[in-house]
């Protein structure tokens, strides 16, 4: 559970209340919390006037627009064809042995997601992974490592 | 077979310029002459659809409405496309020209930059770029605001109708067409959707001419077009090439000497086999593509790519329309079962006829270019799908 309240009337604030400001807004949630619980769209259906299905209708529809428990860190690997040809799978290999979790779960502290995600621009420095906005590309396993090392520290 | 030209490098999306010198003559020009000026250099959208800018902005400026938009597409999620990341990165002041100079041609006064989420880590760069150009183009009078608004990893906001619903605070839904963006697009009003690369080609337009601009590429292709070059590849990266050139030239320049295969155009475009090569045009006129060019080596297994794909798809269909939602997971389950030998082989041309009615009913050009990769990947490497 966490507290949305503020960071929601912050967010309406500054992006305002009409309808099209709900993803500004549903993004803001998710930069700050990793996802969205079902009180935090209740709540910004409320500031928005409109109905809770019609947020959660939204929100469910993209794919970073989680509303699952999501970890601190969320890593999206690239499982499109060039990264699937480059080592993709030694990558999720690795991760899933760093982490270990499997594609879909979260570590049991809380910091780490696993996912896979299609095509994210990368593919002439194929394999290429995200962590929350931050791309890395031309992946190894020990670059993996250091990767995933840095952010257990952060 | 057409007439294809050599392959031939240029550097003008890149080059390093300054706009204030074009914007200010561009300030000095009427919306007529802008837009005969896009008009004559034959310019078609760069973002795969390739629609003629000068007949869109044509088209926009017509309408009487008082409000109206220009709004980047840089919801670049093609597979294998990299491009306008690359041109945002690099030279995102020409953007935001090309964006002030469409605004002035139609006679819209907000801009708005659709960015996909996974591009996001480019933001802080993007808006401090954008504070300078907003400086700038207030010195010179224009009366343009640009903004930003993100993505959140949907393939589908890349379709223009999708894109704005999205901005709207909608699910990513294509709306029915006509009527088209330019008569009522963003909020219901008059818009004029364009690709960075159209953007910025349109600078170069108003900067060098629409004769220049005419003398590279085909009379269907004219210009240069910036190609996204990934797969099994010495030199993988971002090539500025003129259009109209063949694709064995193409593979000589970029292949690794056993290309078998090269999908052109991303999961949308078309598997071209080694045998078709020296008869494919890369351009309007032939194998139309926004960029993505994926080669695959004999090492490659072609089910593999099909599998790719149609995952993609079954994914990324936004599932409004049935033909698409339906139609993509059962391409997908058919394809395996078909492998598995559970099916005949002879299913695929029941799944070839499924990719048929998904190209007259789907809604949009998502569920109706399925069938491109599809049916190019089917009849050119059928026992590679079967066994």
């Amino acid at each position: 559970m966490y507290q949305t309240d503020n960071l929601i009337k912050d967010l309406v604030k500054e992006y305002g209340s009409r309808r099209d400001s709900l993803m500004p807004i549903l993004q803001g949630i998710v930069e700050k919390h990793n996802y969205l619980t079902d009180d935090a769209m209740v709540e910004v259906a409320k500031e928005l006037d409109i109905s809770a299905a019609e947020v959660y209708g939204t929100a469910s529809f993209y794919s970073f627009l989680d509303t699952e428990p999501r970890g601190k860190f969320v890593i999206r690997v690239c499982k499109t064809i060039t990264c699937s040809m480059k080592g993709k799978h030694e990558v999720l290999e690795t991760l899933e042995d760093m982490l270990k979790i499997k594609v879909g779960e979260t570590t049991s502290n809380g910091i780490f997601t696993l996912l896979e995600t299609n095509c994210m621009g990368w593919c002439h420095k194929a394999p290429a992974m995200l962590i929350n906005d931050t791309p890395y590309t031309e992946l190894t396993r020990e670059k993996i490592n250091e990767i995933i090392k840095e952010y257990m520290h952060k | 077979m057409m007439e294809t030209k050599k392959i031939s490098k240029v550097d003008l999306i890149f080059e390093d310029i300054d706009p204030r010198e074009i914007l200010t003559r561009v300030k000095g020009m009427s919306a007529t002459e802008i837009i005969e000026e896009v008009l004559e250099s034959g310019l078609k959208g760069r973002g795969g659809a390739g629609f003629p800018t000068g007949m869109k902005w044509k088209f926009c400026s017509e309408e009487k409405e008082k409000d109206k938009y220009i709004v980047c597409n840089a919801d670049e999620g093609e597979p294998g496309t990299f491009k306008d990341r690359e041109i945002l990165d690099r030279v995102a002041q020409k953007v935001y020209a090309g964006m002030t100079i469409a605004g002035k041609a139609v006679g819209a006064q907000t801009g708005i930059v659709y960015l996909r989420g996974e591009y996001k880590f480019l933001l802080p760069q993007l808006r401090a770029e954008l504070e300078k150009f907003h400086k700038m183009i207030h010195e010179l009078g224009f009366d343009f605001r640009i903004d930003f608004r993100i993505g959140s990893g949907a393939y589908i906001c890349g379709e223009e109708s999708a894109l704005f619903e999205s901005i709207e605070g909608r699910r990513g839904e294509p709306r029915n067409k006509p009527p088209y963006p330019t008569s009522s697009g963003l909020f219901g009003k008059p818009t004029s959707i364009n690709n960075v690369e159209t953007l910025v080609n349109s600078v170069i337009i108003l900067k060098y001419g629409s004769e220049f601009y005419k003398k590279m590429g085909t009379q269907f292709s004219t210009g240069a077009k910036v190609f996204s070059v990934s797969g099994d590849t010495p030199k993988p990266g971002i090539y500025e090439l003129e259009l109209g050139m063949s694709l064995l030239e193409f593979v000589n320049e970029f292949g690794d000497g056993d290309t078998k295969a090269v999908q052109v155009g991303g999961a949308a475009g078309f598997c071209v086999p080694r045998k078709l090569f020296a008869s494919t045009v890369i351009g309007f006129e032939g194998v139309p593509t926004g960029g993505s060019m994926k080669l695959f080596n004999s090492s490659r297994s072609m089910y593999n790519v099909l599998h790719n794909y149609l995952d993609f798809f079954n994914e990324e269909s936004c599932g409004q329309c049935t033909p698409c939602r339906v139609g993509c997971q059962q391409l997908l389950k058919g394809v395996e079962s078909v492998k598995r030998g559970e099916s005949k082989s002879t299913y695929i041309d029941e799944l070839v006829k499924l990719a048929a009615t998904m190209k007259v009913a789907s809604k949009c050009g998502l569920g109706q270019s399925v069938g491109n990769a599809f049916n190019s990947i089917v009849e050119n490497f059928r026992e590679e799908i079967i066994y």
